[in-house]
């Protein structure tokens, strides 16, 4: 069999069950344990911050969920669009399955935001560029699912979320940005490709561990939900 | 941080309410997925 043909293979939600069962478990297993290296790292390695003390280590899952949040979303876009393109069943599936992970994050990352801005900004909640565009992904993901929720058959119901979850897509950047674009309470990025990060290197690492066991808990939440979606159509 | 015990660590220099309530409801949330996640796949499989 050839690669290609093993891709179409695996596009048949039949032959992805078992695999996805697969990768699900180990999935869980390694975000187990780099939750417990990060956490390790985040409250016993990571020093006590010069400025903000020890509150600061709300960044170990503020700053992993958040992004997790934004790139579910780009994840979840684009299954949808594979779906709205190809009339594939699993691309669609994909992105049902991805939508109800995408919103906890989202939810933990504003959660977990209010908790911090408290102490640190003197409020919960501000209506600065950051939190409000992330407060419109929470609605983004959770109008994704009520929308799909609402409509009987599943392939309208496919279709109608996908191009909803296309065109909030637009969002994402907004996000990532809003802390350039506008002067917002909110700091701006620690971390960036093109720039050595303004941290110190345990810090940086048990916030890198922790974004990683967010990733393959992503993985493996969205594969088992995927299975469910699986035989619950088939 | 350097370690002062098991008290000092819980208090958080004060701000403990702020971190472990970040945690808590973390833990919380993901816990919470888990367990529909397990539901729904014995109910999808009967």
């Amino acid at each position: 069999m050839s690669t290609a043909m093993r891709w179409f293979w695996f596009a048949s939600p039949q032959t992805f069950y078992p695999l996805a069962g697969t990768i699900a478990r180990v999935s869980a297993a390694g975000a187990a344990l780099l939750a417990a290296a990060g956490l390790y790292v985040g409250f016993f390695v990571a020093p006590t911050d010069a400025q903000q003390g020890e509150v600061y280590r709300v960044i170990f899952i503020h700053v992993p969920a958040a992004w997790m949040s934004m790139f579910l979303y780009v994840v979840m876009a684009f299954w949808a669009a594979m779906g709205l393109a190809f009339h594939t069943r699993l691309s669609a599936m994909m992105a049902s399955a991805i939508a109800p992970t995408g919103a906890l994050f989202t939810f933990i990352a504003l959660w977990t935001g209010a908790l911090w801005g408290r102490p640190t900004w003197g409020t919960y909640w501000v209506w600065d560029a950051r939190l409000t565009s992330e407060l419109i992904l929470l609605f983004l993901y959770l109008g994704f699912m009520a929308l799909q929720a609402a409509i009987d058959d599943p392939r309208r119901a496919d279709r109608a979320g996908a191009v909803l979850a296309i065109v909030g897509v637009v969002n994402v950047p907004i996000i990532y940005y809003s802390v350039q674009w506008w002067n917002t309470l909110h700091q701006g990025a620690s971390v960036s490709l093109t720039r050595a990060p303004s941290m110190a290197s345990t810090m940086l690492a048990g916030m890198l561990l922790m974004a990683l066991a967010f990733w393959l808990y992503s993985i493996a939440a969205t594969l088992a939900r995927v299975r469910c979606i699986i035989r619950e159509r088939e | 941080m350097n370690w002062g015990g098991w008290s000092e660590f819980w208090a958080m220099g004060g701000k403990g309410f702020y971190v472990w309530g970040s945690y808590a409801v973390t833990l919380a949330c993901l816990a919470l997925e888990v367990y529909f996640l397990r539901r729904r796949s014995r109910e999808a499989k009967t």
